[in-house]
């Protein structure tokens, strides 16, 4: 006799379990989602794209009007519209083909990884909330405060070199941490869900940014814009690859943030409080842990992190602050976490390959005449199909595992 | 064994996310009142008076311009708050709810006397009562609609995140219809469809593939944000046709308009916000009279006691998620064809996540929408109004006010939302 | 109406809910079904009313076969159940769950006709005396109140068979003799009642036939007049012989003291109900009862999972009560929750990390913030020996294990902190039987190391297998506390709350 024959039997068990457990579930699912589901979900995300990149290219529309006349001049444009609109991708984000030095190859690639910068970072927060069984939509706010604090001791203070840097880090670390404390706090004690509490800080943050940005201390001299004055040079993060590139150390960092996120979660004692009470919140509590404390921590942990994200753009590549600093930063690493499975290994690589298509927009531009905003919608379908596995096997004909069979029944 | 654990067989589990008495409610109410009081009122020098211009030269009657001393009508009004704080406490203390209407009533009082305090002394300039008021209406239109999406989706238990993405897609294709058909009422025709599709999108996500409801909403947004703005920027910048700036011109409603102040707010506006006043009065007849309403909120609360009573649950949800979809696509037309203004990329700048707000604080209901929506909307058009006569306060907070209100109301900390039990649960049989 | 079930069989994955059972329920009469928790009785019914699919078997109405696709049809065909768990929707009145999906409706708008549901629901009510308000918000009325309104629910759709699934389970004693004269009243009015329910008072005092079910089967058929101690023997069951190998108890020092313990739940039930006793080092003190008669409040107040809202618990000189949860265990208590799947094992995280669920941040596991994943699988290989889990590897996710072996991950954890006391609630539910020899064996190798141990337990047998002293709950209340060796009739009659001195 199997414990699943014997729980299923209990009539308790079929009762509306609590909506938090479902939403762990469901989280845990898409964390497990197979890596041929990924890869497929990316293929037909390209294909739909590339439908959309066709259907707007207008020698293919002109064409299709004497399509039957002359088939031929149809599937000509479509093939060049397409052709250009992936090779422009390709050189606007691994390799420029038409560069006549190295570095101007390269030059793509190392865009791509600057790009990934931010993304990886609030992907990471994201991933250890998503992990913990928190929906934090709220990176958009974390980032924008986490860059509002770090921009404003980088150029507000006049500090010696290394020291201003990592102060001006350690504040948006701590910005973002503030602003994830909030609805961790609010969660844990007053039951406030966490998702309607981060929408709203978004919009706080946003407006209170502006609202900093009018002040004479946040407020460029000679401006009257809402725009802050540059970063001082001792708190920018080093160009890592000389002066040409435009990648900097903020990459390494988040590279390490990867591997200390690998860490806390995997070899932790912290970290192993955060995933039982993801994973089964009532056997954690019965284990003795404090589910408040972990909803708590693992906010504040995911806001540094998002915070961190902002350091990107403020002390890294726009290098002032302004209150469109984050850009649409925390959705985009919503969807990083997601396609990352949660994990930092995948966050980084899900961060790279929406980093590269962010950073091919210009060269869309330029070469296929494509408006950047492809890119979103590819974006979106690659999340959208992973998130429904059984979609993607069904699209692609794949075998569907034991397990999940087991839930569609 | 302590004598505090022996005597307190009833006290309340301390683990209880939400406190048995609801004090916090009217003490936060009370607290801000008193604020109001010391700041607007006793903080608005005597003998100084606000000017509120109530008619405009286009009325039939011309009322007089009032003068109103400010410091008496900025204690008045915040008195009145500090009333409404005590009725909640009396009601808290009762075991009893309060009205929707409160905390609108409550808000407005506050912003009134926030108003005559900015207004006081500058003799140049006059607030402009009827203007705020009709725009107020009007910003609040979109939120209404989107309120009512969300109302309807959530009511019967599927989270609509996607409020944001079904306007801008409705603004979108009411643009885009209505500049081919060159004819801003077709562009209102095809809005709804646009916010369908989207809406049934995230049924299919949520009732088939089971995905978190919330994790669809938000990419969904994400999704609707991409396509538009590609085909902005392409099919509609190719062809200037397909995006045309058209209007749709007021309607005066004959002898309605004409009231004082009522009549130009409510019964001079287009099409459109005719249409929401019959759509929120019906929704609110028939999610709370009718039988369809019925079962649609015994679906949101109690999906498996539904079912025993032969109701089908993810049909139920499906449809109600597509009709929500397509009232917030009727909203979207809002930015485009019923403004008379082309489409822009993004257009609808967060109004979508607004809604959802008002929706929560409106407690899912159609009347508590609209109240929350219109009090939301006050809130955008003061800050307006506030940004002319030189506010003393940043406009940025008033900016702010929908969303910490909000928060407020979702911690239990003023008001308790307590949303349809089952909102986000897959219903599995 | 006539029904009969034939041959009902009912498999969720391989496990037999429903093994071949047979009904008969004459016209107007009430037919107990009798049996334990799990014993398969509400399936059966949910099969019947079409929630569940039958593997096997029929059912006819007046002897002709019926198929029900959903409950619609079962309803239709004039059946009426009544949830354990209630199918009202909380912020309804009465009249709108009474009418919910068969509304009277006017208009092309179809708005409703509360006025028709109001003189429904009072129709009822009046004719039952269940004095209830069609205007009454049903979160606003008391559990016995919202049990008559499932009732009119049932009735109102002209049901003349009314499934009713452990109806007094949550109802107050008063609440359960009004129910029990309304079954009357309806049997006499001609509707045909089916109750479901372990408990034989209430068997007795209305049932006109009596099946009792077993671990799926129907074991037999008795006569209202049959003996308390008949039912309760075919209940419970003498099948399964458990016999565990243990020396007689060397009680030492007093370990445990619970004094005046109570626990009210948020529907302000009193579920523990000033309970105290006290259990000394060395000896197992076996907590018999029929299930939801407050052991699991015992236990969980005992842990802190709950707060107890009266009394007291002393572990050996401490207050534990009011302690958190972490610190009553890090006290010397270990803990085997009744629900392992839920409270017990993390599914998706490995053997080795749930081994150490509790102790995660204690050396030698944790160095200052660091695991130490060496000395984890060390640990955890030993344990895994030790308590003869069967897994391929330590880093197998504890949700891919057997019930038995993922029972033995949990007592391991609990068993490798030295332990003042060891609760164990239905600590071998589910298990085949090896791995029930072991775990009895582990706990009574914890009680000969000088531990004291509370055993939890609906199986009787176990109960007797292990006990050095049996308290047998009923009602939230300790009824007794009896030797090992006390008969099982006595048992059975105290579990049916029969006080100690009444059944000697």
């Amino acid at each position: 006799m199997s414990e699943q024959g014997q729980s299923t039997t209990e009539p308790d068990a079929e009762v509306a379990a609590p909506q938090e457990s479902r939403s762990r579930q469901v989280l845990r699912e898409i964390a497990e989602s197979s890596s041929m589901v990924v890869f497929m979900a990316i293929v037909a995300s390209m294909i739909i794209g590339g439908l959309l990149i066709i259907f707007a290219d207008e020698a293919v529309r002109e064409s299709a009007g004497y399509f039957f006349s002359r088939p031929g001049d149809t599937f000509s444009a479509i093939g060049d519209a397409l052709g250009s609109a992936y090779s422009a991708m390709f050189n606007g984000a691994v390799l420029n083909l038409q560069a006549e030095s190295f570095a101007g190859m390269i030059k793509p690639f190392t865009q791509t990884l600057t790009m990934a910068t931010p993304l990886i970072f609030a992907g990471l927060g994201l991933g250890l909330g998503f992990r913990a069984g928190l929906f934090n939509i709220g990176a958009q706010g974390q980032i924008l405060i986490g860059a509002t604090v770090g921009g404003y001791i980088g150029f507000a203070w006049d500090l010696p070199w290394g020291l201003h840097l990592l102060l001006a880090v350690l504040g948006c670390a701590l910005g973002g941490a503030l602003w994830g404390f909030i609805p961790g706090v609010l969660k844990a004690k007053r039951g406030a869900h966490e998702v309607i509490v981060t929408i709203m800080l978004n919009y706080i943050a946003l407006y209170l940014v502006a609202w900093l940005l009018s002040l004479e201390a946040f407020q460029r001299e000679g401006s009257d814009n809402p725009i802050s004055p540059i970063v001082a040079e001792t708190a920018q993060y080093p160009k890592i690859l000389g002066v040409q590139f435009n990648l900097h150390l903020g990459f390494v960092l988040a590279l390490a943030c990867a591997w200390g996120v690998w860490w806390l979660m995997e070899r932790s004692t912290l970290g192993f409080r955060l995933r039982a009470v993801g994973a089964n919140p009532s056997a954690a509590r019965t284990a003795g842990m404090s589910i408040g404390a972990a909803t708590i921590l693992t906010m504040v942990i995911a806001g540094a992190l998002a915070g961190l994200a902002g350091s990107a753009p403020v002390l890294g590549t726009q290098k002032f602050l302004t209150d469109a600093v984050a850009g649409s930063l925390g959705f985009d690493a919503i969807t990083v976490a997601l396609l990352g499975r949660s994990r930092p290994l995948g966050i980084v690589l899900a961060a790279i390959l929406f980093g590269g298509l962010q950073a091919s927009g210009p060269s869309l531009q330029v070469n296929a005449g494509l408006p950047v905003d492809i890119v979103v919608v590819i974006q979106a379908l690659i999340v959208l199909f992973i998130a429904a596995p059984p979609l993607v096997r069904a699209i692609f004909r794949l075998p569907s595992p034991a397990h999940e069979k087991e839930v569609a029944a | 064994m302590t004598a505090t654990v022996a005597d307190a067989p009833a006290a309340p589990a301390p683990s209880a996310p939400i406190p048995a008495k609801r004090w916090g409610a009217s003490i936060a109410l009370g607290v801000i009142a008193l604020i109001s009081l010391v700041i607007f009122g006793l903080g608005t020098p005597t003998g100084s008076s606000t000017t509120f211009v109530v008619a405009r030269n286009t009325d039939f009657v011309h009322l007089p311009t009032y003068t109103a001393p400010s410091r008496l009508a900025a204690i008045v009004l915040s008195v009145l708050a500090l009333a409404l704080a005590g009725w909640a406490a009396y009601r808290a203390n009762q075991h009893r709810k309060v009205g929707v209407w409160l905390p609108v009533v409550y808000g407005m009082a506050i912003m009134g006397a926030l108003l005559t305090w900015a207004g006081a002394g500058r003799d140049a300039t006059s607030i402009q009562l009827t203007g705020l008021l009709t725009s107020s209406l009007f910003l609040a239109v979109p939120l209404v609609f989107g309120a009512l999406a969300g109302t309807l989706c959530e009511r019967s238990g599927i989270i609509n995140i996607a409020i944001e993405g079904q306007l801008l897609a409705g603004a979108f294709l009411a643009a885009l219809v209505g500049s081919m058909a060159g004819n801003a009422y077709v562009g209102l025709i095809a809005a709804p469809v646009a916010g369908a599709l989207v809406g049934l999108l995230l049924a299919i996500f949520a009732t088939k593939y089971w995905v978190n409801q919330i994790v669809v909403g938000v990419v969904l947004n994400m999704l609707v944000v991409g396509l538009t703005s590609f085909f902005f920027s392409t099919v509609m910048t190719e062809n200037g046709d397909l995006n045309q700036a058209l209007g749709m011109a007021r309607l005066p409603i004959p002898l309605l308009s004409s009231i004082p102040i009522i009549g130009p707010v409510l019964f001079n506006q287009n099409l459109l916000v005719y249409i929401l006043y019959v759509v929120v009065a019906a929704m609110q007849i028939m999610l709370f009279k009718s039988r369809w309403g019925l079962r649609v909120r015994a679906v949101g609360e109690h999906p498996k006691a539904a079912d025993t009573v032969g109701i089908k649950v993810n049909r139920t949800r499906v449809r109600n998620t597509v009709l929500g979809g397509a009232i917030a696509g009727l909203g979207g037309a809002f930015f485009t064809v019923a403004s008379g203004l082309a489409f822009g990329k993004e257009m609808t700048s967060g109004k979508g996540y607004i809604a959802l707000a008002a929706m929560i604080l409106g407690r899912w209901s159609p009347r508590g929408a609209l109240a929350a929506a219109l009090l939301f909307g006050f809130a955008d058009a003061l800050r307006a109004q506030l940004g002319t006569i030189g506010s003393p306060i940043p406009s940025q907070f008033l900016a702010m006010f929908p969303y910490i209100a909000t928060i407020f109301a979702v911690a239990g900390l003023v008001g308790h939302a307590r949303p349809p039990a089952s909102e986000g649960i897959p219903y599995k049989k | 109406m006539k029904l009969e079930l034939r041959g009902i069989t009912k498999r969720f994955g391989d496990f037999t809910a429903n093994d071949r059972i047979d009904l008969l329920v004459e016209p107007g009469t009430v037919h107990a079904l009798l049996g334990e928790n799990g014993a398969g009785k509400s399936t059966l019914m949910n099969v019947l009313f079409g929630l569940y699919d039958a593997d096997e078997g029929e059912v006819l109405l007046d002897d002709s076969p019926v198929v029900f696709d959903g409950p619609g049809d079962a309803m239709a065909a004039g059946i009426g159940m009544v949830h354990q768990h209630f199918m009202l929707v909380h912020p309804f009145t009465v009249a709108e769950n009474v009418m919910l999906g068969h509304e009277d409706v006017r208009g092309p708008a179809k708005l409703l006709d509360l006025d028709a549901a109001r003189t429904k629901v009072r129709e009822i009510s009046d004719r039952f005396n269940f004095n209830v308000d069609p205007d009454a918000v049903i979160e606003d009325l008391p559990v016995g109140a919202q049990q008559r309104v499932e009732i009119i629910k049932a009735l109102s759709r002209d049901a003349s068979i009314l499934i009713l699934d452990e109806p007094t389970a949550v109802l107050t004693p008063q609440e359960t003799d009004e129910l029990l004269g309304i079954v009357k009243d309806l049997r006499d009015a001609g509707t045909s009642v089916v109750l479901i329910t372990h408990k034989l008072r209430e068997v007795q005092a209305v049932a006109d036939t009596i099946t009792v079910i077993r671990r799926g089967k129907v074991v037999g058929t008795a006569e209202p007049t049959a003996s308390q101690e008949e039912l309760a023997s075919l209940m419970v069951g003498r099948a399964v012989s458990m016999r565990v190998d243990k020396t007689a108890a060397q009680p030492g020092e007093t370990m445990l003291t619970v004094e005046g313990l109570t626990v009210v739940d948020d529907a302000e039930i009193v579920q523990l109900d000033g309970v105290s006793f006290e259990v000394k080092a060395g000896e197992i003190l076996a907590i018999a009862g029929v299930q939801g008669n407050g052991q699991t409040e015992l236990t969980e107040a005992l842990i802190g999972v709950v707060a107890a809202d009266a009394g007291s618990a002393i572990l050996d000189g401490d207050v534990i009560t009011g302690k958190s949860i972490k610190d009553v265990l890090f006290s010397g208590i270990g803990f085997v929750p009744e629900d392992r799947t839920e409270d017990g094992i993390v599914a998706s995280m490995t053997i080795a990390n749930n081994l150490i669920l509790d102790v995660h941040d204690q050396a030698p596991y944790a160095k200052g913030f660091a695991l130490q994943p060496k000395a984890i699988a060390d640990e955890a290989r030993k344990h895994v020996e030790q308590f003869d889990v069967r897994a391929t590897s330590i880093e197998q996710t504890a949700g891919s294990l057997s019930g038995g072996n993922q029972q033995k991950v949990v007592l391991a954890r609990e068993l490798s902190r030295p332990l003042k006391l060891l609760i164990a609630s239905n600590p071998t539910r589910g298990l085949d039987v090896g791995s029930i020899e072991f775990v009895h064996k582990r706990i009574v190798a914890e009680r000969d190391a000088g531990a004291a141990v509370i055993i939890v337990s609906a199986e009787l047998d176990e109960v007797v297998a292990l006990a050095d002293r049996i308290a047998v709950m009923y009602h939230g209340r300790i009824v007794g506390i009896v030797p090992p060796d006390t008969d099982r009739d006595t048992l059975g009659l105290m579990m049916a709350g029969a006080h100690q001195e009444e059944v000697a």
